[in-house]
């Protein structure tokens, strides 16, 4: 499969009063036609930033200082944020589905402004084609009586319905990628299944590509092909999913996988913590950022700065000087 | 010590708790909200509960019952052998000394203005705990040992904590007064991964060393409740559908809805997922404004029958201890 999108070395930054935080510290990463990847994090790791630098969403303080992405032969670092050229790509080519659906979407017009608005300005379509799609579209993403529901606003659906109208605007220009940011965390677990299943279903119908930007290794070990580990603005390890899951490296993945209790272990295991706590982005030393943490660590650790990523094996990277 | 393992600390009978929906000038009641429609259920000394369900279910309104922070509409709440639903508040007071509730948000739930071993203490002072300034500020700092803080961070303020932190105060706060059931809502949902273990080990080797310490653990991740909890109750629209030893449930689920949040948790294992049945429910959790007759969770139900929107199933023993709501099993 080609590579649809191509990120190298992508570096973002915010000039905080306390000093410069790297949020995403120069991560490559690439994304093939029709795959779903997962990137996977706790908060703070620059995941969500590093998508927004994508999408070319980053305001001030905030700066993107260095790396190339490249889709569909171009740079999208090279456009203006605001030009034409970005904005025919966000939204219609690149969408995006944030993680607080009462947040992202505006609570003083009606889905039907919000959805057509799209469809007019990437599409080109008249108002009443642009509406009728909107009804088609949601009805696509499960919304029980479309026709009727179009008019309202966004406080008279539910959670769970809230972020089915995100999926409906995100996919309704037919993007190649679709980047879910924690599309999951603010509903419930069955309801979770639920959007999951079709986000999945909907990619898979418009052969599109989707990024599933999360916390929650289940979910990536249910639906993704391959994942990327991000810890401190880093990718520390990338693989398939069976590489990752069967044969994790890193420390920091095993650790991850040794401290969340799972559904059909024998009871009585005990979880294995990471001791310590995420680092602070401000003022890093060069050094590993998870060093502190590490419970494998040897003397070249705290010598040699934060190594690149290592080729192991098929699609297996580390970025880790011990294990190997 | 064997008869004290069996005994029961607290006991729920038939609760139930009812918001009502006023409206007009002169607030005139409309309708209620049954947020808890009628649970029974027993908890033994030393024994962790868990509680799941979705947003909505009533869980936290059961923690809040048992502590009497709501009036329960009706039903009994027998605890350590006094029956309190209906106490006036001052020998409430009393009681509410040995039960305790830890929060889910570790940001909120702590006073910015006062310093952590104040937060601490102050369980102490309202019940006139410590005899003493000094026999006070032994406690506070046996206190911050025990759930594996620096006594020297006494005199620092909640911001100054992160996020696992801040939550050992709130631990802490709940162990002051040396409570027997402590009442946990939601206490790591708020927490990064890697730290969400870091407070399940420390409620687990707290209940280790203080013996006789009683969980109701309230939260809506199954892999976490199953792993903390002796048993877990399964909560849908108010009502309890199924309550079984937590080892069981994972391979014996018997009520749909058990089965459907089960398939719904995503296992952290690429290879087990491949195999695994998903059951995707179609639609949304009704109202508790306006439950569906019968069965609540009827609708929804792939093994659903005419009859299942008839009769309120239930909660029935189906053999050691295993209780299920549902006509079809």
């Amino acid at each position: 499969m080609p590579e649809l999108l191509m990120v190298n070395n992508l570096k973002t930054q915010f000039n905080t009063e306390g000093g410069v935080v790297k949020a995403v510290d120069g991560i490559s990463y690439h994304i093939d036609e029709q795959e779903i990847i997962g990137l996977v994090g706790e908060s703070g790791c620059g995941k969500s930033v590093s998508q927004l630098s994508v999408m070319q969403l980053i305001f001030p303080p905030g700066k993107i200082v260095g790396g190339e992405v490249i889709f569909e032969g171009r740079d999208l670092l090279k456009f203006e944020a605001h030009g034409p050229e970005m904005r025919s790509v966000r939204g219609a080519k690149i969408a995006m589905i944030f993680q607080e659906p009462m947040t992202s979407l505006n609570p003083v017009l009606t889905i039907n402004q919000q959805l057509t608005e799209m469809l007019e300005l990437h599409l080109g379509m008249s108002r009443q084609d642009a509406r009728e799609r909107a009804i088609e579209l949601l009805g696509m993403v499960g919304i029980p009586d479309a026709r009727s529901r179009i008019d309202d606003y966004p406080h008279q659906f539910s959670g769970g319905m809230r972020q089915r109208v995100m999926i409906a605007m995100a996919l309704s220009c037919n993007p190649r990628i679709l980047i879910a940011d924690e599309p999951t965390t603010a509903v419930d677990v069955t309801t979770q299944a639920e959007l999951l299943e079709l986000m999945k279903d909907m990619v898979e119908q418009s052969s599109a590509s989707l990024i599933i930007v999360t916390h929650n290794l289940g979910v990536v070990a249910r639906y993704a092909q391959r994942i990327y580990i991000m810890y401190a603005g880093r990718i520390v390890e990338a693989g398939t999913t069976e590489d990752i899951f069967g044969d994790p490296r890193h420390p920091y993945t095993i650790g991850l996988l040794q401290c969340i209790p799972r559904l059909d272990e024998e009871k009585g295991r005990k979880l294995v913590p990471i001791e310590g706590l995420p680092p602070n982005l401000i003022n890093m030393p060069p050094t590993c950022a998870f060093l502190p943490r590490c419970s494998d660590k040897s003397e070249r650790c705290s010598q040699e700065p934060w190594p690149p990523l290592k080729h192991l094996q098929g699609q297996h990277y580390i970025a880790c000087h011990n294990s190997y | 010590m064997d008869l004290q393992r069996d005994e029961v600390i607290l006991d729920i009978k038939d609760l139930k708790m009812y918001f009502p929906v006023t409206r007009g000038l002169l607030r005139r009641k409309v309708a209620d909200v049954k947020a808890v429609d009628g649970v029974t259920f027993t908890l033994k000394r030393g024994e962790t509960l868990g509680l799941v369900g979705e947003t909505g279910c009533g869980k936290t309104t059961i923690g809040r019952c048992i502590l009497r922070l709501y009036q329960p509409t009706a039903g009994q709440i027998w605890f350590e052998g006094d029956e309190i639903s209906s106490l006036p508040e001052k020998t409430m007071k009393h009681i509410r000394c040995n039960m305790a509730l830890i929060f889910q948000d570790p940001y909120s739930s702590l006073d910015p203005r006062q310093s952590a071993g104040s937060i601490v203490g102050e369980p102490l002072k309202i019940h006139h705990w410590a005899g003493s300034r000094s026999e006070y500020n032994d406690r506070v700092e046996q206190l911050f040992r025990l759930v594996g803080l620096d006594p020297s961070m006494m005199d620092r303020f909640p911001h100054e904590f992160s996020g696992g932190q801040r939550q050992r105060i709130g631990v802490a706060r709940a162990l002051a007064c040396e409570p027997s059931l402590i009442v946990c809502d939601e206490p790591i949902s708020a927490l990064d991964v890697s730290i969400q273990a870091q407070i399940i080990n420390l409620l687990e080797e707290l209940q280790a060393g203080l013996k006789g310490l009683t969980y109701l653990f309230i939260a809506h991740d199954l892999s976490v409740v199953r792993h903390i909890s002796d048993r877990v109750a399964v909560m849908y629209l108010g009502r309890i559908v199924e309550i079984t030893q937590s080892q069981t449930l994972y391979e014996n689920p018997l009520h749909p809805y058990t089965m459907a949040l089960l398939s719904a948790v995503p296992i952290a294992d690429p290879f087990v997922e491949k195999r695994r049945e998903r059951i995707i429910l179609k639609g949304e959790v009704p109202s508790p404004l306006n439950p569906p007759p019968g069965c609540s969770f009827h609708p929804r139900c792939p093994q659903a029958i005419p009859e299942c929107s008839q009769v309120v199933p239930p909660l029935r023993d189906v053999g050691s201890g295993h209780q299920v709501a549902c006509i079809r099993v």
